[in-house]
């Protein structure tokens, strides 16, 4: 106890965390477009979300202004997607 | 973005400050100083509280002001100069944020420079960034957290005391009390450049507003005096208030100047300070508040605005409406459920408006040469004109005298308010209003009466019984608002409710049992009895006869079927279906499993589970594949034919329905008698301590389970024993199995015993020393001490039983009245959150500023009114159809 070492969790595996994938440049155009909505009108993620920190060990540094796409599980639809700009703060 | 919207213009920004001396005096139109409002011919005195300058409130008077007459002056602000300052009741957090955070000497911001100019660097940098004013309102909240901890001036070295409040306004510097004039001086020294960093802009105002050196004073027009029959005036609360403060002040300035005891000013000074508070918050916590010479508290400032009798709530967020009418409501099975039946008196009175135009002004002449209240010559009601209205806005009354005149002066371009008549669309609407169907669009129907008449299966989407139930009626204005009522609005449009993917206008209590009648082992009825039952519908058509014996005669199922539409397919189990283990589907012994073959009702009896609002599959079926008048058609149809049915064959209930025979009387006893027995055998084993508990649980909550499951089962073979000898011959079974009102419960309960009475889910144990009454020994547990009620209602209940039984009743009276209350407030906080949400035309959900909140409607995009019970297709249906195609 007390200064046992932190351990890193992934939370992206955590069972209540939804999927989140960072969508490349051109995916990112299709979707907005194919959906309609200007970028800051999508809802905001933070860049220091668990979960963006997690996928900056893959892709490395996420800049803010990027849009991760979440998949989570729905009771209506089975699966929900859903698109989140990544925000500095607030 | 939003001008494709509509929006033509946008709010940028709003900024709020502290009014400075200068301008309130510069808004004022006069000072004031006299604590009296009228002179004894009954003028305002000049510079008194009713001084002419602060507007008029009496007709034909001008304001000094501006010269405006009533309604053209909405009055004009005075001051009062206070004598001494003192602290705006509102403000007080605010200044002791900033005493606590600012150098008592220098006045400085106690952070060190560096400090300062990172936190203001942030500031700008979030400001730049177009950040929300409310986190930069949190930023400075948290610098003047940060600078609160220094005990030392980094400026100019001094310790800084603790300063505490002393609610509700007197600040305290260690135990020496710090005077308003003093907080004003220190505020005074807080330098522009240290504001910023605590929240304030500095361009706009200063934090020394807070304590107040002059008093605005509002316009006549928001405290008016009124004058009572007997000719006395009243004045308003606030008028009163600000009587005291003037005569306090006066006699503050006067005991200051001429040098008065330091004591004597203190108090009085203490005394401003009082009547300024209350005259803005007359419910601060700490102070008294001031009361009216009658013993009532004053509404002063605050009490106006809050809450929900607050202006905002009461006045602003809802307001009063004309065209409109309220009265109690009554029952009428011979409306449509589209109709609603006005009262001739309300008839008269409200109107839609009415072009004229080159087309129309024959017509609209004769209309008006009606006169206001015109009838047939056989006395029949006929829609007459209340108002002409001119171009310019002027109202000519239309009377029995003048109607011929007015007619004659109609012109295309004039308005009339034409009375109500059959066929307009009004919404009616049931409080509370909870969903979207408490509000739907009606049609008018003019009938006797006083009452609104409204379709029994109207019922469940208003939550309405007619035991003094009182509805309210808006007639719509505008053919846009009526065109819209129509299409979105209108009864049958509601047929199935969003709320659960279902009907919830349908058939009730008598409708399903006359349903039952009809249909149940499919009986026989002569031409006589299809005759007078079909004499209730407007149709010249008959179902078609069988031959029996020679004779024409009806089957029940085929008059049902008669209005069901030729293709519709159907497989269901009725409300009386005994669930037994293996179904036998059509060959049902009790002709509950429904089976409809191309528009024929070929097996089953219809009950709640065909027709009924809330589970009826016809009319949902009906509604959600023919239309919503295909919907209305057969609702108002089978609810009229089921009323015929059971008109003809009598229907009633009595205590005999609950009668069983004495055999069976005799078995219920013995079950009780046992059930009683092994509970005590289980005490027993439990007093000697082998009882095997369950687990999770000890001995005692053993006991418990054991004995609540053997009460429960007791009383349920009871009610087996009871039904037993209950068959459909009898009423009261026929409306609980059918599912028209009550349960079998209910029935059981009746006939054979009530059982055990529960609180908080337990068996009562509490009221005297450890026991329930006292005439039951201590640490009793057995059935009859403890709420185990073995007479049934037929019988009656004794003493004992009767007390136990009021204890779960009253539980369940609390329960209902807390449950409403709070999950009223809860919708209320839904409703205030969710209000500025719509689905966009893309099936996204966005809120007024355009943000998604939500990529698809309900993550599905289904409408739930469309949807089959929460499902975006019914499943049953679609397999249904493909075997169908496959045949």
């Amino acid at each position: 106890m007390g200064s046992a070492e932190k351990e890193e969790i992934n939370v992206l595996k955590h069972g209540l965390v939804p999927d989140h994938r960072l969508l490349s440049r051109e995916e990112e155009k299709e979707t907005l477009e194919e959906l309609d909505v200007g970028k800051e009108n999508l809802p905001k993620i933070l860049k220091s979300d668990p979960a963006i920190k997690h996928l900056e060990k893959v892709h490395g540094d996420i800049n803010v202004g990027r849009v991760v796409e979440v998949k989570r599980k729905s009771r209506t639809a089975g699966i929900a997607t859903a698109y989140r700009l990544v925000v500095k703060r607030e | 973005m939003n001008q494709s919207k509509g929006i033509s213009k946008r709010i940028g920004s709003i900024q709020f400050a502290y009014m400075s001396p200068e301008e309130k005096r510069d808004l004022s139109a006069t000072k004031i100083i006299t604590p009296d409002t009228y002179d004894d011919d009954g003028f305002p005195i000049e510079m008194g509280l009713m001084d002419a300058h602060l507007g008029v409130i009496e007709p034909g008077l001008r304001c000094k002001t501006c010269g405006g007459r009533v309604d053209e002056c909405s009055g004009h602000f005075g001051h009062i100069e206070l004598a001494m300052p003192v602290i705006h009741i509102g403000y007080v957090k605010e200044i002791k944020k900033l005493l606590r955070s600012t150098c008592s000497e220098c006045g400085r911001i106690l952070l060190e420079e560096e400090k300062t100019t990172e936190y203001l660097d942030r500031m700008e940098e979030m400001r730049e960034m177009g950040g929300s004013p409310l986190d930069i309102r949190n930023l400075a909240k948290e610098i003047s957290k940060d600078a609160r901890k220094k005990g030392r001036c980094p400026h100019c070295n001094t310790d800084q005391p603790k300063i505490k409040l002393d609610k509700p306004t007197t600040f305290r510097e260690e135990n020496t009390k710090l005077t308003p004039k003093e907080v004003r001086a220190r505020l005074e020294r807080i330098p522009d450049n240290d504001l910023w960093a605590l929240g304030i802009n500095p361009d706009v105002t200063r934090p020394e507003y807070m304590v107040l050196k002059v008093l605005l004073v509002p316009p006549v027009t928001v405290r008016p005096s009124i004058t009572l029959e007997s000719g006395d005036r009243s004045e308003d609360d606030l008028t009163h208030k600000l009587v005291d403060i003037l005569r306090i002040n006066q006699r503050l300035r006067e005991n200051r100047d001429v040098g008065s005891p330091q004591l004597i000013v203190e108090d009085l000074w203490d005394l401003l300070q009082y009547h300024a508070t209350t005259y803005f918050d007359n419910q601060t916590s700490g102070i008294p508040p001031a009361r009216h010479r009658s013993g009532r508290t004053l509404k002063t400032l605050i009490q106006r605005l809050k809450g929900k009798e607050g202006r905002f709530r009461q006045n602003l967020s809802g307001k009063r409406v004309n065209f409109s009418a309220r009265t109690v409501i009554s029952p009428d099975p011979w409306l449509s459920i589209n109709e609603v039946g006005v009262p001739e008196r309300a008839s008269r009175e409200l109107t839609v408006p009415l072009k004229v135009t080159p087309m129309n002004l024959d017509y609209a002449k004769e209309l008006i040469k009606r006169g206001p209240s015109p009838s047939t010559e056989d006395g029949e009601y006929l829609p007459g004109v209340n108002y002409m209205i001119r171009p310019d806005g002027r109202r000519i009354k239309v009377t029995e005298t003048n109607a011929e005149a007015v007619a004659e002066k109609a012109e295309p371009g004039f308005t009339l308010e034409r009375e109500l008549k059959d066929g307009d669309i009004v919404l009616f609407n049931r409080q509370p209003s909870l969903h979207r169907m408490s509000m739907m669009a009606h049609e008018v129907k003019v009938v006797p009466g006083k009452t609104f008449r409204l379709n029994l299966a109207v019922c469940p989407p208003y939550n309405a019984d007619f035991d003094g139930d009182e509805m309210n009626l808006h007639v719509l204005q505008s053919e846009e608002a009526r065109a819209e009522a129509k299409v979105l609005m209108r009864v049958q449009e509601h047929i199935l409710s969003p709320r659960f993917g279902g009907p919830i206008i349908g058939a009730i209590q008598d409708h399903i049992s006359g349903l039952f009648f009809l249909t149940y082992d499919n009986p026989t009825f002569t031409r006589e009895e299809v005759v007078s039952i079909f004499s209730n519908l407007e149709t010249d058509r008959f179902p078609e006869p069988v031959e029996e014996d020679g004779n024409k005669i009806w089957k029940g199922k085929d008059i049902f079927s008669y209005f069901l539409p030729d293709d519709l397919n159907m497989e269901f189990k009725a409300s009386i279906c005994q669930k037994c283990e293996t179904c036998d589907k059509e060959e049902c012994q009790n002709d509950a499993y429904v089976k409809i073959e191309d528009g024929q009702l070929e097996h089953g009896t219809i009950d709640e589970n065909a027709v009924s609002a809330f589970a009826g599959e016809v009319v949902d079926k009906i509604a959600r594949d023919y239309g919503t008048d295909a919907g209305r058609k057969f609702i108002d149809q089978i609810t009229t034919i089921a009323l015929a049915v059971i008109t003809l064959r009598g229907f009633t209930t009595t205590i005999e329905d609950e009668e069983i025979p004495d055999k069976a009387e005799n078995q219920i006893e013995s079950v009780l008698t046992d059930a009683e027995n092994k509970v005590r055998n289980l005490i027993e084993a439990y007093k000697d301590g082998e009882l095997e508990e369950l687990p999770g649980r000890g001995q005692k909550e053993t006991l418990e389970v054991k004995v609540m499951k053997e009460l429960g089962k007791a009383r349920d073979d009871a009610g087996k024993i009871a039904s037993k000898h209950l068959g459909l011959s009898n009423n009261a079974v026929v409306m609980a199995r059918t599912g028209a009102r009550a349960s079998m419960l209910n029935l059981t309960q009746m006939a054979g015993a009530l059982g055990q009475q529960a609180i908080r889910g337990e068996r009562p144990s509490r009221g005297y020393e450890e026991r329930t009454l006292s005439h039951f020994k201590r640490k009793e547990l057995g059935a009859e001490s403890r709420g185990f009620v073995r007479s049934s209602y037929k019988d009656g209940l004794n003493p004992v039983e009767y007390f136990f039984h009021s204890m779960g009743g009253r539980e369940g009276l609390v329960d209902t009245a807390v449950r409403t209350a709070r999950s009223g407030y809860m919708q209320r906080r839904l409703i205030n959150a969710l209000e500025d949400l719509m689905v966009a035309d893309d099936g996204t959900v966005r809120n007024t500023a355009d943000k998604v909140i939500q990529f698809d409607y309900g993550e599905d995009g289904i409408d739930p009114m469309r949807s089959k019970r929460g499902d975006a297709v019914n499943m049953d249906d679609v397999i249904r159809e493909f075997k169908k195609r496959g045949e």
